[in-house]
């Protein structure tokens, strides 16, 4: 009953707005190629549901690589910014710098530097665009140790990397998955931008641009619904990741 | 044997700048072992930062402390010492068993030791059954009984704590100071105790040690002499006058204006609601 309180809002003003979607083309006479009505882009994405299916995967594999190693590189530069004092002073504006450079800047250079059939261009700029959120939430994280863990543990005589390892990462992994929250959307949206630049033409970026290059708009469509789905997949997946990362949090809510 | 030996010992924060504060000055005293030891005083009086002196958290200035007969510094690495303060400071991604098995699990025991160490305290503090549990499912009271039992999990000779019942309420209050000196009674320890309740100062030691602040210093050192620690206790006559003693001494350290009605005060007042000195008339 609660779980339905909850759940039927959003499912009912979803299928609202479907319905008007619909309504709105086929009464107001709007042409198929300025909007597709969702009946045309589903019919489109049972049709090339194999299609969809691969270049997801695709360009999937792309985000996941590069939410991994930017990921890792945010975590790792986050705690030798905490560690020493001085770089932290100088990788902060450097990492606003990284943050505020545009993928759509970066994205055919990078495709230059590399073979046309590389995944490695796409890989760069999603993790570039990972990188970020992670580093900044992280850092945050690891500065923030309780006073009392502090005293504690200076009492036990722990310092170091024994007082890293077992108070400033627990600590910090709230703050990790944050980011880490923030960063898995963008990864998708990453890596399907960055293949409107040219590069290995398998993922959804390329095959929205080629639908469209058709004037196969409901097609297009049905490509942009798979990113969608691509996209809450990995948020999903990350909220899922962080239940079973932090069980002292999920104990509470059950 | 001394448990603690501090031998004029002063503390200055931000020593030869502006900002200069002496914290304490020519602090003497001594704690014999098994004995239980409050430290007393309005805020500021430097009572904490005295804990942490013999802690070793913070260095001494000058003069020399020694816990268990060393330096303090290598009572620290020996952990002949446990701590709880007044937040309970549980990490609160472990269990409450691998809580209580922290400061062992740094010294190096061994898988099984740990837990049969840990099972140990947390049946001494009566948190047997929540051993599973994570410190954000129990209640303050709860997470400051597992401090305790975290703070003596390596059998330390000596127990310093920060008004570790300062954030609890009375009725919470009054039990774990029961079961406090049951567990002390129980494993011999020596505790230094900082609180600013006279009642419970009274009511747990041995000696009550008052301080006054600016520059922070001992004033008085109380004896206590209760024939027993149980309820009936607060309600003895040794109780009061050992609450009317402490009281005195504290507003003895207020200023002029304010000890002047001092001494028809502490009659006029019922002992048991205990308010600090520092709030007088």
């Amino acid at each position: 009953m609660n779980l339905l309180r909850r759940v039927a809002p959003p499912v009912l003003l979803g299928i609202f707005a479907l319905v008007a979607w619909e309504l709105t083309v086929s009464l107001g006479r709007i042409a198929p190629f300025i909007l597709p009505a969702p009946s045309a882009i589903w019919h489109e994405l049972v049709a090339q549901r194999q299609n969809v299916w691969e270049a997801a995967l695709a360009s999937g594999l792309n985000a996941l690589v590069g939410l991994a190693w930017g990921t890792v590189a945010g975590v790792l530069a986050a705690m030798a910014a905490s560690r020493f004092r001085l770089l932290s002073e100088v990788s902060i504006p450097l990492a606003a710098v990284l943050n505020a450079l545009p993928i759509i800047a970066l994205a055919p250079i990078l495709n230059n530097m590399f073979e046309s059939t590389s995944s490695v261009p796409r890989r760069l700029v999603a993790g570039i665009i990972v990188f970020f959120p992670v580093f900044i939430n992280t850092l945050r994280g690891l500065r923030e140790v309780d006073p009392t863990h502090r005293e504690l543990m200076t009492s036990y005589a722990a310092g170091g990397w024994t007082f890293t390892r077992l108070v400033r990462l627990p600590g910090a992994l709230p703050f990790v998955f944050t980011g880490l929250r923030q960063a898995s959307s963008l990864a998708v949206i990453a890596a399907v931008v960055a293949e409107y630049f040219g590069g290995l033409q398998d993922g959804l970026g390329s095959r929205i641009t080629s639908a469209a290059a058709f004037t196969a708009y409901p097609r297009a469509w049905a490509f942009v619904v798979g990113a969608c789905l691509l996209g809450l997949f990995f948020y999903l997946a990350t909220l899922l990741l962080e239940r079973i990362a932090m069980p002292w949090k999920t104990r509470l809510i059950s | 044997m001394t448990a603690v030996s501090l031998d004029k010992v002063t503390k200055v924060f931000n020593q030869g700048r502006p900002d200069e504060v002496t914290a304490l000055s020519d602090i003497n005293l001594e704690i014999g072992a098994g004995r239980f030891v409050s430290l007393i005083g309005p805020s500021g009086c430097g009572k904490s930062t005295l804990l942490r002196l013999i802690a070793d958290l913070i260095p001494a200035s000058s003069g020399t402390v020694e816990v268990a007969g060393k330096p303090a510094t290598r009572a620290r690495l020996d952990q002949e010492y446990g701590i709880a303060f007044q937040q309970a400071g549980l990490f609160e991604w472990r269990t409450v068993q691998r809580n209580v098995e922290l400061p062992l699990e740094l010294r190096g025991a061994s898988r099984a030791e740990r837990k049969a160490r840990a099972t140990e305290m947390l049946a001494l503090v009566g948190l047997a059954d929540f051993a599973g549990h994570y410190p954000a499912q129990l209640s303050g009271g709860m997470q400051q009984r597992v401090a305790i039992a975290r703070a003596l999990a390596v059998h330390p000779p000596l127990l310093l704590m920060d008004e570790p019942f300062g954030a609890l309420d009375e009725m919470t209050r009054e039990r774990l100071q029961s079961e406090l000196l049951a567990i002390c009674a129980k494993t011999g320890t020596s505790t230094v105790f900082v609180t600013h309740s006279i009642s419970e100062a009274v009511f747990l030691s041995d000696q009550v040690v008052v301080m006054s602040p600016r520059p922070g210093r001992i004033t008085a050192i109380i004896d206590v002499d209760l024939p027993a620690r149980d309820d009936a206790a607060r309600q003895s006559p040794a109780y009061f006058e050992a609450i009317t003693a402490v009281r005195r001494a504290l507003r003895g350290t207020d200023n002029a204006s304010a000890s002047t009605d001092a001494v028809a005060a502490p009659s006029s007042r019922t002992p048991g609601s205990a308010s600090p000195a520092a709030t007088a008339p």
